[in-house]
């Protein structure tokens, strides 16, 4: 629990993202099974002990300390498990002067309970999965005293490792991608390989331990619902193709999923690897076959006809680990299945495109064509004329177009000149800076995060967006010693400035959204150019935003 | 007994010793003002007369060029103090910073303690706080929450220094309070065997001598802004919280952030100052050192200054005492704690 507890404590602190890869990597290699595998999974959130809720902590901490007190004190820290950690009277620990009566929290277990405390028996007591074992044998009837008695046992670093594993939350910015990178890293083998181990065997994945330490053969991934890494592409900046050699599809603007049936079940995973069947019931249910596709998940809306919404009806979808049956209603789910990477038990990806899509074409009918349909091929006569078409695309959920080689098998990862995607021109506007904030690890002493408005009819500059990037090193310091010069007014972290500075802000997509006064919210913002040649007043007003909602 | 004629009248802005017409650590320039220690929240300039510690005396001095020499203020070490209106005052040590005091006032057969800022851990900067019998006792809280308990110094300078070796070629920014905390994680270094020289904000410089000038040894001190950024891989840097993520940091070698302070104890907060290396080293009492303070002194009655009062007036009401909150204004700095 020892060397849990302080990785957690480490990744709370730690910003960066390599950084965050050694400390994981460090662990995972000097620490025994099964604990680093609970671990990892603690980290990803890949289970749940149902008999532990935070309800049950706080009726627990209860018996132990002061009802006001703990009200009190959650209301300063702000977090159940932190709080809980942090009052668990501490069994027979000296402090430096102890002395007098009612030392501590103790107050009523003084007065109630004249019991003393088991005394701990020690850090090197209480493994992780010592603990794993015992709140997965909990009912709701024994998880209060199988959790106190577990607390019992250790400091509060210990406590506060204890109760995120036991509750979730654990808010240390460590994404399934990230664990896997961690893996990789550690043992030295590809990361692919470990996308594709890591949901077909359970925690605490002692067979993927003994495979990346060369212990263990691949296991055999027959009959398991496992993710296969995504193929990915390139931007295509400036360059021209030829379309004989380049097939083009329009690139949906939802998010790119993989839907996997085998051995009995069916998994929806996301780009990142993340499982998230929970959130799309309907998709799950409705995908029969035994096969694996690529595709992009999106939401029906009924100002489309029927046809994609845009990204911000998506939205309300995502990130949910229940659907209520309005939702499901409200904004019923479909996949544009892009590609086929497996089916009736073959592998398909080594295959080129060509082919994968005559079996793609042919496989799609056997789904349900309420949930799934295909991605089209563009039918244009070459690249200028797919050019025209992409820049006549007015629909929502377009974010613009895929080019695949026609000729290329289906390779994880981003390779050089096999797919490209070519967004839509950017939107821009033109707004003016209004708050700026600090940002994280390399740019924490830069203001670096703005926010920006556009006037008004009534000529009041009202908040549009926020962005954080798009600028070089040299305009960074040049926006933040703007920002020093030109503070008005401070708000915590935040400082006011004059609102004298014009950017040019690019993105692409605007849409209407409750959450600002603006009435608007913009998909990925960035700055584009510093327009200090404008003056301010001559920004782009709130109307001509309205104009580019779709 | 004065009861029911109270003599001491607590105001939002101090509290007023009626019959010696005398503020305790006023937070606006009042006629009389006795300090209980040279932080901003306590000590302010303009007062008419001041009575402090000799070296409380010299704090202000030098923060607020207020003159020491200056026939009409009063400089009273530990045990000693003066009479006026009747009342007899006394100086007694509070453990949080140099020079810092509580103060003892008798009369009419009533003893009233109020604390200042103070806390019961060893502090190599400063004397160790006194228990002094009363019938009222005047305590901070700022520390008043059962989720505050701080753990051992020994153990988070620890940490520091296994940071500094860790990683070789950052080096480690502790933000410190440029009064007492800096000069106290400085002590509590050396007293770790760190032999080599610390270097400093320049904003730290007076302090740091005025402290060595009382006999505080902080071994050698160079300054941040007159040495080469390469000179300061693998060493320790002490600012001002202030200066952590500001620009002045820019000059220092991939630093370590790490900032010494109570409120390191709570993750998310030590998260939203951007700190990757939290080390809980207060100047003040945290719960278990307020509580067990209370049933110490055993005053008739306890009165709650400044901090977390809720907390600890439950304590109170939980444990029979008679309690009550003074809900002064202006104590409030946060960096300091």
């Amino acid at each position: 629990m020892k060397a849990f507890a302080a990785l957690i404590d480490r990744l709370i602190y730690t910003r960066s993202r390599n950084s965050k890869l050694a400390l994981i990597a460090d662990y995972l290699k000097h620490t025994p099974d099964p604990d680093r595998g609970w671990v990892i999974a603690a980290l990803t959130e890949s289970f749940d002990f149902p008999a532990v809720k935070s309800a049950m902590v706080r009726t627990l901490l209860a018996t132990r300390v002061d009802e006001e007190l703990f009200r009190l004190s959650r209301h300063f820290v702000g977090d159940t498990a932190e709080t809980a950690a942090l009052l668990w009277p501490e069994p027979n620990t000296p402090l430096p002067f102890r002395g007098g009566v009612g030392v501590g929290v103790a107050g009523q277990r003084d007065a109630d309970d004249p019991t003393p405390s088991p005394s701990p028996e020690g850090e090197g007591g209480l493994t992780v999965s010592q603990a794993v074992e015992a709140l997965s044998s909990a009912t709701r009837a024994t998880a209060p005293a199988i959790l106190a008695s577990l607390l019992d046992r250790l400091d509060a670093d210990g406590r506060y490792a204890l109760l995120k594993l036991a509750l979730g939350g654990m808010r240390v910015g460590v994404s399934a991608r990230l664990a896997k990178q961690a893996f990789a890293q550690a043992f030295d083998v590809p990361v692919d390989d470990v996308e594709e181990l890591w949901h077909a065997i359970p925690p605490p994945y002692t067979l993927l331990f003994a495979w990346g330490e060369g212990q263990a053969e691949r296991p055999d991934l027959a009959d398991v619902a496992f993710f296969r890494p995504f193929m990915l592409a390139h931007p295509l900046e400036d360059a021209t193709v030829d379309l004989a050699d380049y097939a083009a599809e329009w690139k949906w603007d939802g998010i790119r999923v993989q839907i996997v049936h085998g051995g009995g079940q069916t998994r929806i995973y996301s780009r990142g690897g993340e499982e998230i069947s929970a959130a799309f019931p309907e998709l799950v249910a409705a995908f029969d076959q035994d096969a694996v596709i690529d595709g992009e998940l999106l939401v029906r809306g009924d100002a489309q006809g029927g046809e994609a919404a845009s990204f911000n009806a998506l939205q309300q979808r995502l990130g949910r680990k229940t659907v209520s049956k309005k939702m499901l209603a409200d904004y019923p789910a479909f996949v544009r299945v892009y590609d086929l990477l497996a089916v009736d038990g073959n592998d398909l990806r080594p295959l080129p495109w060509t082919e994968r899509r005559r079996q793609l074409e042919a496989f799609v009918p056997r789904l349900a064509d309420s949930h799934f349909d295909l991605s089209q091929v563009i039918e244009a006569a070459d690249f200028d004329d797919l050019g025209e078409r992409r820049a006549g695309a007015r629909d929502a959920a377009i974010e613009g177009v895929m080019l695949k080689r026609r000729d290329a098998p289906y390779i994880a990862g981003r390779r050089a000149g096999l797919w490209y995607k070519w967004k839509r021109d950017p939107l821009t506007a033109d707004c003016v800076m209004m708050y700026a904030q600090r940002g994280n690890g390399r740019r924490a002493s830069f203001y670096s995060d703005y926010t920006f408005g556009c006037w008004s009819d009534d000529g009041e500059l009202l908040p549009v967006g926020k962005a954080y990037s798009g600028f070089t090193d040299e305009e960074l310091k040049w926006l933040d010693k703007f920002v020093r010069d030109y503070t008005v007014g401070r708000f915590g972290p935040v400082r006011e400035v004059e609102k004298s500075l014009v950017l040019e802000v690019a993105f692409d997509s605007i849409h209407a959204s409750k959450r600002h006064k603006s009435g608007l919210a913009m998909r990925f913002p960035r700055i584009a150019r510093i327009r200090r040649d404008k003056p301010a007043e001559e920004a782009d007003r709130i109307a001509t935003l309205q104009a580019m909602v779709t | 007994m004065a009861k029911g004629k109270p003599w001491l009248e607590p105001h939002p802005h101090g509290l007023y010793v009626k019959p010696a017409d005398l503020w305790i650590d006023p937070s606006r320039p009042v006629e009389r003002a006795a300090v209980t220690h040279g932080h901003a929240d306590h000590a302010r300039s303009g007062h008419g007369a001041v009575f402090a510690t000799p070296e409380t005396l010299a704090i202000m001095a030098l923060r607020y060029g207020v003159d020491v020499e200056a026939s009409r203020n009063q400089a009273c070490g530990y045990g000693d103090g003066f009479e006026r209106g009747g009342v007899r005052f006394s100086f007694h040590p509070a453990g949080h910073v140099l020079g810092s005091a509580q103060i003892l006032m008798e009369y009419a057969g009533e003893r009233i303690v109020i604390t200042g800022d103070y806390k019961r851990r060893p502090d190599p900067t400063c004397a160790p706080f006194e228990v002094v019998a009363c019938d009222i006792f005047i305590t901070e809280a700022t520390f008043g929450l059962p989720v505050f308990r701080h753990p051992p110094t020994s153990q988070e300078i620890a940490k520091l220094i296994g940071a500094v070796r860790a990683e070789p070629d950052r080096c480690v920014l502790v933000g410190a309070y440029a009064l007492g905390k800096a000069q106290r994680v400085m002590a509590e270094i050396r007293a770790a065997g760190w032999d080599a020289p610390i270097y400093i904000h320049g904003a730290m410089e007076k302090m740091c001598a005025l402290y060595a000038a009382h006999g505080v040894d902080l071994g050698e001190l160079r300054l941040v802004g007159e040495t080469d950024k390469a000179d300061m891989t693998g060493q320790i840097i002490v600012a001002p919280p202030s200066a952590l993520n500001d620009r002045w940091s820019r000059r220092l070698p991939d630093p370590v952030t790490a900032m010494a302070s109570g409120w390191m104890r709570v993750r998310q907060r030590a998260r939203q100052r951007m700190v990757e290396l939290p080390l809980v080293i207060s100047d003040h009492a945290d719960w278990d050192e307020l509580t067990s303070t209370i049933s110490a002194v055993n005053p008739r009655e306890t009165w709650i200054t400044h901090g977390s009062e809720d907390g600890l007036l439950r304590w109170c009401e939980l444990h029979q005492r008679n309690a009550r909150a003074l809900h002064l204004v202006g104590r409030d700095l946060e960096e300091e704690a």
